[in-house]
């Protein structure tokens, strides 16, 4: 489930602009947290059985249960790899930021 | 003073007396961790918590890092917030010290001034508070108990003031201030009210406008929200003078603001002074005067903000000017000294200075040792070659 944006952040222009002190109106994202990951989850769906232990691990709620299959928000998730080591089946792998996947 | 003040004299401790000053103004959370000699001040205050004579929440905490961690998330509620610590405990309290003030929450803090450990001792100097110059507190010093109590109500007035929005620490002086007794006058609650109105802030969480507080800034934007706080701690200058002259025209009581010049309009050689030291400075000052000396003494109170403007104008005034410390800055000088001094040369200035390095730990600073500091500023004057680092009263060198 992707974090709820309540609007893109604008930064201020003007000293009038600036919050006072380090504070401002929640539920803003400043930018996503992609840049952080080094291993990218990927799932094997042919493995995959929908168990959700994923699901229910995942630290930062990424993972999306909505659809037919789970899916992963790449904008928020930091590649961790809690759900690749909690996964019963082996089905999600950690590949390379920047390498091909198939 | 008028009559129809109707004040009450009481008798007594500094640690009372701050306690009667909070009580006084009100606050809606009440951190409190012991340490000597601050404990009178929050045993106090939970006396006067459990007779119901103040209605807010008494928090017991582990320590002082929760003390302060809590005053702040207190604060972010927008209640009025109060806490008191001492030496160990104010370091303790040291990490969430810089996200009070960087947060830019109002907290009112009182510290007894305590050494610090080692060598361990629990009695009076400012190694404590003057080792957090930098945290981003505005600092005052008091002469007296009268002083404690005034001062922690002007402290509010200070620190919830729109344009500075910063957490205030009076700091007054382990046991010759806070155990000692004096006569006190008690303000009575309506003058009080009408001098601190009821704390109303935009800077707090709130279920209607939900905000995200005390976050982190990139390298980006650090900056600007450090010019934040130099601005408001600028800002804090005229409203510590303000503060003081309102207080004054209600309670009848002038401190001064920043700084207190007595007998100095046509001195020679100044003492600066901050804290109980600066009354017996008073009486060698006056003593001197019959003698003819042209001395005077300068009592700082607000050490951050630091009167940086009074000192420059002062430097071109006078022919010396000794700074007593109570702390000592290893491998430079007095921190209070460091201060003045790079204030005083301003452009123009001739002036001769001294650092007295004096009352650590609670050792005494006698009328015969402020005596000699005077003689000393004279001499040097005269052209005497005197070290700058002066330890008033070391046995041997």
């Amino acid at each position: 489930m992707k974090p709820k944006v309540v609007r893109e952040y604008k930064f201020p222009q003007t000293k009038e602009e600036m919050p006072f002190g380090p504070g401002s109106e929640a539920g803003v994202l400043i930018d996503v947290n992609s840049g952080w990951r080094t291993l990218m989850p990927i799932i094997d769906y042919g493995k995959c059985n929908k168990c959700l232990i994923c699901w229910i691990f995942c630290p930062d709620g990424v993972i999306s249960k909505e659809n037919p299959q789970l899916e992963i928000d790449y904008d928020y998730c930091k590649g961790c790899g809690i759900c690749a080591y909690e996964c019963p089946k082996k089905a999600i792998a950690m590949v390379k930021e920047g390498e091909k996947v198939e | 003073m008028s009559e129809l003040k109707m004040e009450k004299k009481h008798f007594l401790s500094g640690d009372e007396a701050v306690a009667y000053a909070v009580k006084l103004c009100k606050p809606d959370v009440i951190a409190a961790y012991p340490i000597t000699p601050q404990t009178v001040i929050v045993e106090k205050i939970s006396e006067f918590v459990a007779a119901k004579e103040m209605d807010c929440q008494y928090l017991h905490v582990e320590s002082e890092h929760s003390a302060m961690a809590a005053s702040m998330g207190a604060s972010l509620m927008g209640s009025r917030t109060f806490t008191a610590t001492s030496s160990q405990g104010l370091l303790y309290m040291c990490e969430m010290l810089h996200y009070v003030s960087g947060s830019r929450f109002p907290i009112v803090m009182v510290n007894a001034n305590r050494t610090v450990a080692a060598p361990w001792n629990i009695y009076g100097d400012h190694r404590d508070s003057l080792s957090q110059r930098d945290s981003g507190w505005i600092q005052i010093y008091v002469e007296n108990a009268q002083e404690a109590l005034d001062a922690t109500i002007q402290a509010y007035k200070i620190a919830e003031n729109s344009c500075v929005s910063l957490p205030v620490m009076v700091n007054l002086d382990g046991f010759v201030l806070t155990h000692t007794y004096e006569l006190v006058d008690i303000p009575n609650q309506e003058m009080v009210d009408e001098f601190l109105p009821s704390f109303t802030t935009t800077n707090k969480l709130d279920f209607n406008n939900p905000k995200s507080l005390c976050f982190s800034a990139s390298p980006e934007w650090q900056t600007e929200f450090r010019y934040q706080q130099y601005e408001a701690m600028e800002a804090a200058k005229k409203i510590i003078n303000k503060a003081d002259e309102e207080f004054g025209k209600i309670f009848g009581r002038y401190y001064g603001g920043m700084i207190e010049e007595y007998r100095c309009a046509d001195a020679d050689y100044a003492l600066v002074a901050m804290g109980s030291v600066a009354g017996t400075t008073r009486l060698v000052v006056d003593k001197l005067r019959e003698e003819g000396k042209k001395v005077g003494l300068v009592k700082l109170r607000s050490y951050r903000p630091f009167p940086k403007e009074y000192f420059q104008k002062l430097g071109r005034r006078v022919k010396a000017v000794g700074v007593i410390d109570r702390d000592i800055s290893f491998g430079y000088e007095g921190a209070v000294y460091s201060d003045v001094k790079g204030a005083l040369f301003h452009p123009g200035a001739q002036v001769k200075t001294i650092n007295f390095i004096a009352g650590l730990s609670g050792r005494d600073i006698t009328k015969e040792y402020l005596t000699e500091m005077y003689q000393k500023l004279e001499a040097i004057d005269k052209g005497q070659n005197i070290a700058e680092v002066q330890f008033t009263g070391l046995r041997w060198t």
